[in-house]
């Protein structure tokens, strides 16, 4: 009897110790991507000058870190508990939510095939991908104290 | 509350004629003379820039509407409360379904005194604690504007709310200690015009403080803790505190603020989320100096810590 509480408490403790890191993980993607979204946001507010190159490369590093987003990986069952923002409508709405991480694809991938050339280009695209974070954010994700 | 009112307040105190007195007082008050001619033409020019700033399309137009469908204001959202699901109404201009018959007078009497045009007291979910305190010629600017709005044919669904909070007179009595023309932060002389006219955009039309303001058991904002943050209203998690002090904004510069009313984007580069995406929206359509506005009085406005309970202790692992 003993030996097997212990190996439920192992269980148990494992599979939390392992919704901590696909939290963690996540949570490091979408930090990545506000680093680079950063970048293009500074040029929009006026707080470094418009390069083109360096949208391009950031436009890039967020497109390819996007295409990575795997919603059966990344937001497995149960990891609405514990550190975490994600909306437990995730789960309640999975094709909803799959249907935004698409959306958020095809945004970032059309923005790479065609980046932005001057400031005016640049706020349209800033203001498309903007979009994308917030209506995902709107459904999906729980501000918590 | 009039100085009647308050008399009247002070006999039931002191155990006067309890019960009459108590009825009495709930009555729907409606505005006087003076503030009907107050009102003055409207504008619908002008009155665009009070629909955007109270956000009037997110509740009343159809959920998800985009574009001009945004103007056609049939009503529909659910707001799950504690007290039960409210429905925001058809306020287009249909003249049956919608407020279209209505009169300014009737129009003003919903907006800053909670009163329908039948004399019912409305709920303050309909944030008129908050539009109570806006000024008699931008409610007839707003309602000039809804004026050029479409009809739109359709009911939406009555309240569905659990007792006692389906007995309207309860309001009547609710709105003696919470229905107020006066600003709830009182500013020095020689404050800056801007503050000023930021604390107007907040603390009437934008109604922020519905939200933003923790309520006591009776639902009343708890103006000691003003933009405080709260715990939401609908559904888990919390709305952050917008006061110079606590984890919410305080460490926002002004522009900071601006910044993200207009484009959606923290400092930090997160984006906006939850129903403040739709307040947002609203928000980017504002002028330039209505957002910096709206960011001087959140740094003028006296600090607090959160109004929330601080998170549960994580769980091991």
């Amino acid at each position: 009897m003993r030996k097997f509480v212990l190996a439920v408490a192992a269980l148990a403790l494992a599979s939390t110790a392992a919704f901590a890191d696909v939290i963690t993980d996540r949570q490091a993607v979408m930090k990545e991507n506000a680093r680079q979204v950063g970048t293009l946001v500074k040029m929009v507010k006026g707080e470094s000058a418009f390069d083109a190159a360096a949208v391009l490369a950031a436009l890039t590093a967020l497109n390819d870190n996007v295409q990575k987003i795997d919603v059966a990986a990344s937001f497995p069952v149960g990891s609405d508990k514990g550190d975490t923002t994600a909306s437990p409508k995730i789960w309640e709405d999975p094709a909803g939510f799959q249907a935004e991480v698409d959306k958020f694809k095809a945004v970032t991938a059309s923005a790479v095939g065609a980046p932005a050339q001057d400031l005016d280009a640049l706020k349209a695209q800033v203001g498309t991908i903007g979009q994308t974070c917030g209506t995902c954010h709107e459904a999906f994700r729980v501000k918590k104290g | 509350m009039g100085a009647f009112k308050k008399f009247a307040v002070a006999a039931l105190a002191l155990g006067g004629a309890g019960a009459a007195t108590l009825w009495w007082l709930a009555l729907p008050e409606r505005l006087g003379p003076d503030a009907v001619a107050a009102l003055g033409a409207g504008d619908a020019a002008r009155g665009q820039r009070i629909f955007d700033t109270g956000g009037c399309a997110s509740c009343h137009a159809k959920p998800k509407s985009e574009g001009d469908a945004r103007l056609q204001l049939a009503g529909g959202l659910e707001l799950k409360t504690a007290y039960g699901t409210f429905v925001a109404p058809n306020i287009s201009t249909d003249p049956n379904d919608g407020i279209g018959g209505w009169s300014l007078e009737d129009f003003a009497n919903a907006m800053l005194k909670g009163v329908s045009r039948d004399g019912q007291h409305l709920y303050p979910a309909f944030p008129y604690a908050s539009y109570a305190r806006m000024k008699p010629a931008e409610v007839a600017d707003i309602y000039a504007f809804m004026k050029t709005l479409p009809p739109v044919a359709g009911r939406a669904p009555s309240h569905t709310l659990a007792f006692p909070f389906n007995v309207r007179s309860g309001i009547g009595l609710w709105k003696l200690f919470y229905l107020s023309d006066q600003p709830v932060i009182a500013f020095a002389d020689g404050t800056p015009e801007k503050v000023l006219r930021g604390r107007d955009l907040v603390e009437g039309a934008g109604h922020c403080g519905e939200c933003h303001t923790p309520r006591g058991f009776d639902g009343g904002t708890r103006k000691g803790q003003w933009l405080a943050g709260a715990a939401a209203a609908e559904g888990q998690g919390i709305v952050p505190n917008i006061t110079p002090q606590g984890t919410g904004i305080s460490g926002w510069s002004e522009s900071d603020i601006a910044s993200y009313l207009e484009t959606g984007f923290t400092p930090e580069f997160d984006s906006v989320g939850g129903t403040m995406v739709e307040v947002q929206k609203n928000m980017a359509r504002l002028s330039a100096e209505d957002r910096e506005a709206i960011a001087a009085y959140l740094k003028a406005i006296p600090p607090h810590p959160n109004g929330y309970p601080a998170p549960q202790p994580k769980p091991a692992g």
